[in-house]
C-alpha cells in the first residue's frame, strides 16, 4: 500500500488547524473544527484504500496493482453522511443557543409584542365597529328627526 | 430463528419511521413504539434462550454477502443479555414516560419527535450490541448518539442547550476517535469483521496491536465515562427529561462498557491491559464517589455515582479471568437496571417534592409512601446491601480479583467496597432529608449533613403539578421489581453470566460461528 505524501500533508494540516479552532469556545468555531478535523478522518480512510487515482474497479485487463481497495471509500462514504447529518444538527443547535442568548427564553412565547399588535388590530376592529354604529345611530336619529321634533322631548 | 436477528434493528427502525409520519396522532404512535419494543424484548428473550441451550451463537449475513466482505450480525449470549436487559428497560422507561406525558399534555417534551427519536435510540442501541464488524458498531455508536442529541435537548429550554452543548462535542470527539481507529485497523489488517480482525490483529506486531487498542479504548472509555474522561457526564444528563434521564443513564455508558470488554476480550487478548485498566478503575471509583459526596442534587448525585460504579466494571474486565469476565456481566446487568429504576423513581419525587434538591425536599415517607419503598429498594441494591444484586454482583468481582492476587487487586478491592460504603452514605443522606425529615423542618434547617453541599448549577425541576399518574407508579414498580427478580433469581443468573463470559473470552468460539469452515 501506498499513500500519497500530499494527502498526508493535507489530512495533517486539516487535523491540527481543526484541533486549534475545536479548543475556541465559540460554538460556530467548533462546528468549523469539527467539520475539518472529520473530513481529515475521511481522508485518512481513504488513504487505506492504496494509491490514490487509481480506480477501484476490475474491468479487463486490469490486476490488482493498478487498482485500489474499494471498501474504505465506501466506509467513508457512510461517514460524509452521518457527519453531514450531526453538522446539520449542530447548525441547528447554534441558531437555537443564538436565540436564547438573544431573547431568552421569552423568545418562544407568543410574545407581548405579538399580543399588542393583536390587541391594537382588534381594538381597531372595535374601534372602527363603534365608528359605524355612530354613524348608523346618527343616521337613524336624523332620519327620525324630521318628523318627530316636536315630541321627542316628551318620550325622554 | 436467524430471522429474529435483523428484526431487532429494523422493528424500530421502520417504528420511528412511522410514528414520525403519524406525528399528528399521538395514540397511534403510542401503540406503534410500545408494541414495536414489545416484539423486539419478545425476539430478544427468544434468542437468548435459543442461544444459551444450543451453544450456538446466531449468526446473520446481511443480504446474503460472504463475512468479510459484507456485514455480519451475530448474537452470542452476552450480545442477547444486553439487548434482552436494554430492551426491558427501554420498554418501561417508555411506558413511564407516556404516562408523564399523558399527565403533564406534553409542555416540555413535543411527543411527535419523541417517540420516533426513542425508538431510533434503541435501533442504534441494538445495532452496536449484536454488529459482527466494527463499523457496523460504530454505525450503531452513531445511531444512538445522534438520537440522544435529540432528547438531551428537547424543548430547547437554555439549561438543556447549555448541557447538551458540552455532551454532543464531547460525543462528537470520542466519536471521531473510534472511526480513525477503524481507519488505521484497516489500513493494518485489511478488514473491519471483527471474527478476521481476530486473527490478524494477532499477527502485527506488538507495538502496533497496543497503538490500535489505545485508539479504540479511548474512544470506547469517553463513551463508558471512564476516569480521565468522565467529567462531562454529571454536567450533561441530569438536566434532560427525567425518563430521558434515565434511559442514557442506565444504558448509554454501558454500550461503551460493552465496546471494550469486546475489543478487550475479542481483539486485543495479546495487549497487556491489566494495570492501566485497573489504575483507570481505581480513580474511576473514588473520584467518581467523592463527587457524589458533595452533591445536594439528587439527579446529579446519581449521575456522580453512575461514574464511579462504571470503575467496578473496569475493575471486573482488567482481572481477566472467566468469573472476572462473568462477574462483570452479572454487575452491568444489575447496573443498568437499578440505575434506571433510580432515576425513573427520582423522577416520581421530581413530582411529589416539586424539587430534587435534598435542601428543599422534605417529609416524602408521609407524603407518598409507596414512591419512598420505591427508592428505599434501588438505593439498597446500588448501595451494595445483601442480599440485593448489588451485592451479589460486587462480592463476584472481589472473588475473582481475590483468584488472582496482586498488591493492585487488593487496593482496588479495597477501593471498591469503600466506594460501596460511600455510595450507601450519600444515598442514605437522600433518604434522611428528603423521605425521613418532616416537611415542617425544612425552612431554615440547619445540619451538618447538609453543609458545604453544591446545589446544581441550574434548577431544572419545573413540574409543577403534583399528582402521581398511575402508569408512572406502575412502571417504576416494574423497573424495581426487575432488580428484585434479578436478586432471587441470581443463581441461573450469574451461571449464565458466566457462560456468556467463556463465550465471549474464547475468540475460536466467536471465528468459528462467523466462518464454519475456517478464517481465510
Amino acid at each position: 500500500m501506498s499513500a500519497s505524501l500530499t494527502l498526508v500533508v493535507l489530512m495533517a494540516i486539516m487535523y491540527g488547524a481543526g484541533v486549534y479552532v475545536m479548543l475556541e469556545k465559540s460554538l460556530t468555531r467548533i462546528l468549523i473544527g469539527f467539520v475539518l478535523v472529520g473530513n481529515a478522518t475521511n481522508l485518512l480512510i481513504f488513504m487505506m484504500s492504496g494509491r490514490a487515482g487509481d480506480a477501484p474497479i476490475i474491468d479487463g485487463g486490469a490486476t490488482g496493482e493498478t487498482t485500489v481497495d474499494p471498501v474504505p471509500q465506501v466506509l467513508m462514504l457512510t461517514a460524509i453522511v452521518i457527519n453531514f447529518g450531526v453538522t446539520a444538527f449542530i447548525l441547528a443547535l447554534i441558531y437555537r443557543s443564538w436565540w436564547l442568548a438573544n431573547l431568552g427564553d421569552e423568545g418562544d412565547d407568543v410574545t407581548i409584542d405579538d399580543e399588542d399588535a393583536i390587541d391594537a388590530e382588534e381594538a381597531e376592529v372595535y374601534h372602527a365597529s363603534l365608528d359605524e354604529d355612530d354613524e348608523a345611530v346618527r343616521a337613524q336619529l336624523a332620519a327620525a328627526g324630521d318628523d318627530s321634533d316636536d315630541d321627542g322631548g316628551d318620550r325622554r | 430463528m436467524n430471522a429474529l436477528v435483523p428484526l431487532l434493528v429494523v422493528l424500530p427502525l421502520t417504528g420511528a419511521a412511522v410514528t414520525l409520519i403519524l406525528g399528528r396522532h399521538p395514540r397511534i404512535q403510542v401503540a406503534i413504539s410500545v408494541s414495536s419494543l414489545v416484539v423486539v424484548t419478545v425476539a430478544a428473550a427468544v434468542l437468548l434462550v435459543v442461544v444459551d441451550t444450543t451453544g450456538q451463537a446466531a449468526v446473520v449475513k446481511v443480504g446474503g454477502w460472504e463475512p468479510p466482505f459484507g456485514i455480519v450480525l451475530m448474537v452470542d449470549r452476552l450480545s442477547a443479555i444486553m439487548v434482552l436487559v436494554s430492551a426491558l428497560m427501554l420498554l418501561g422507561v417508555l411506558v413511564f414516560a407516556i404516562g408523564q406525558g399523558i399527565a403533564d399534555g406534553d409542555r416540555d417534551t413535543p411527543v411527535s419527535i419523541f417517540h420516533p427519536t426513542y425508538l431510533i435510540l434503541s435501533a442504534g442501541l441494538f445495532d452496536a450490541f449484536i454488529a459482527g464488524d466494527l463499523f457496523n458498531m460504530y454505525v450503531g455508536f452513531e445511531m444512538l448518539l445522534a438520537a440522544s442529541y435529540v432528547l438531551l435537548t428537547l424543548g430547547g429550554t437554555g439549561a438543556r442547550i447549555r448541557a447538551g452543548t458540552t455532551y454532543i462535542v464531547v460525543s462528537l470527539v470520542s466519536s471521531l476517535f473510534f472511526l480513525a481507529a477503524i481507519a488505521l485497523i484497516y489500513g493494518a489488517t485489511g478488514t473491519v469483521t471483527m471474527a478476521l480482525l481476530s486473527t490478524r490483529i494477532q499477527a502485527l506486531p506488538l507495538d502496533v496491536q497496543i497503538i490500535l487498542c489505545a485508539a479504540l479504548l479511548i474512544g470506547f472509555a469517553v463513551k463508558a465515562a471512564v476516569f480521565p474522561l468522565s467529567f462531562w457526564l454529571p454536567d450533561s444528563y441530569p438536566t434532560a427529561p427525567a425518563p430521558v434521564t434515565a434511559v442514557f443513564a442506565g444504558l448509554l455508558t454501558k454500550v461503551g462498557v460493552y465496546a471494550i470488554i469486546r475489543t478487550d476480550k475479542l481483539l486485543f487478548f495479546a495487549v497487556p491491559l491489566t494495570i492501566p485498566l485497573m489504575i483507570v478503575a481505581f480513580f474511576t471509583l473514588i473520584i467518581g464517589i467523592f463527587g457524589a459526596l458533595t452533591q445536594a442534587d439528587v439527579k446529579r448525585l446519581l449521575s456522580f455515582t453512575l461514574v464511579s460504579h462504571i470503575g467496578y466494571m473496569i475493575f471486573g474486565i482488567a482481572i481477566g479471568s472467566e468469573l472476572g469476565t462473568g462477574a462483570t456481566i452479572y454487575y452491568i446487568v444489575h447496573h443498568i437496571m437499578v440505575q434506571t429504576a433510580l432515576f425513573v423513581s427520582v423522577g416520581l419525587i421530581e413530582r411529589v417534592g416539586r424539587s430534587t434538591s435534598i435542601t428543599h425536599l422534605g417529609g416524602l415517607l408521609k407524603k407518598a409512601p409507596f414512591v419512598a419503598v420505591l427508592f428505599f429498594i434501588g438505593v439498597l441494591n446500588l448501595g451494595g446491601i445483601p442480599p440485593f444484586s448489588g451485592f451479589l454482583g460486587k462480592v463476584g468481582l472481589f472473588e475473582a480479583g481475590a483468584e488472582s492476587p496482586s498488591p493492585l487487586v487488593y487496593v482496588l478491592i479495597g477501593a471498591g467496597a469503600l466506594t460501596s460504603l460511600l455510595t450507601l452514605y450519600a444515598l442514605m443522606r437522600v433518604w434522611n432529608m428528603a423521605f425521613w425529615r418532616p416537611a415542617a423542618d425544612v425552612a431554615g434547617y440547619e445540619s451538618p449533613l447538609l453543609s458545604n453541599l453544591r446545589e446544581s448549577p441550574e434548577e431544572t425541576g419545573g413540574v409543577v403539578t403534583a399528582t402521581l399518574p398511575k402508569l408512572m407508579v406502575g412502571a417504576t414498580t416494574g423497573l424495581i421489581a426487575l432488580t428484585v427478580c434479578l436478586t432471587v433469581f441470581a443463581g441461573p443468573l450469574f451461571d449464565l453470566a458466566e457462560r456468556a463470559s467463556v463465550g465471549v473470552a474464547t475468540p475460536t468460539e466467536y471465528i468459528d460461528a462467523v466462518f464454519p469452515g475456517g478464517a481465510p
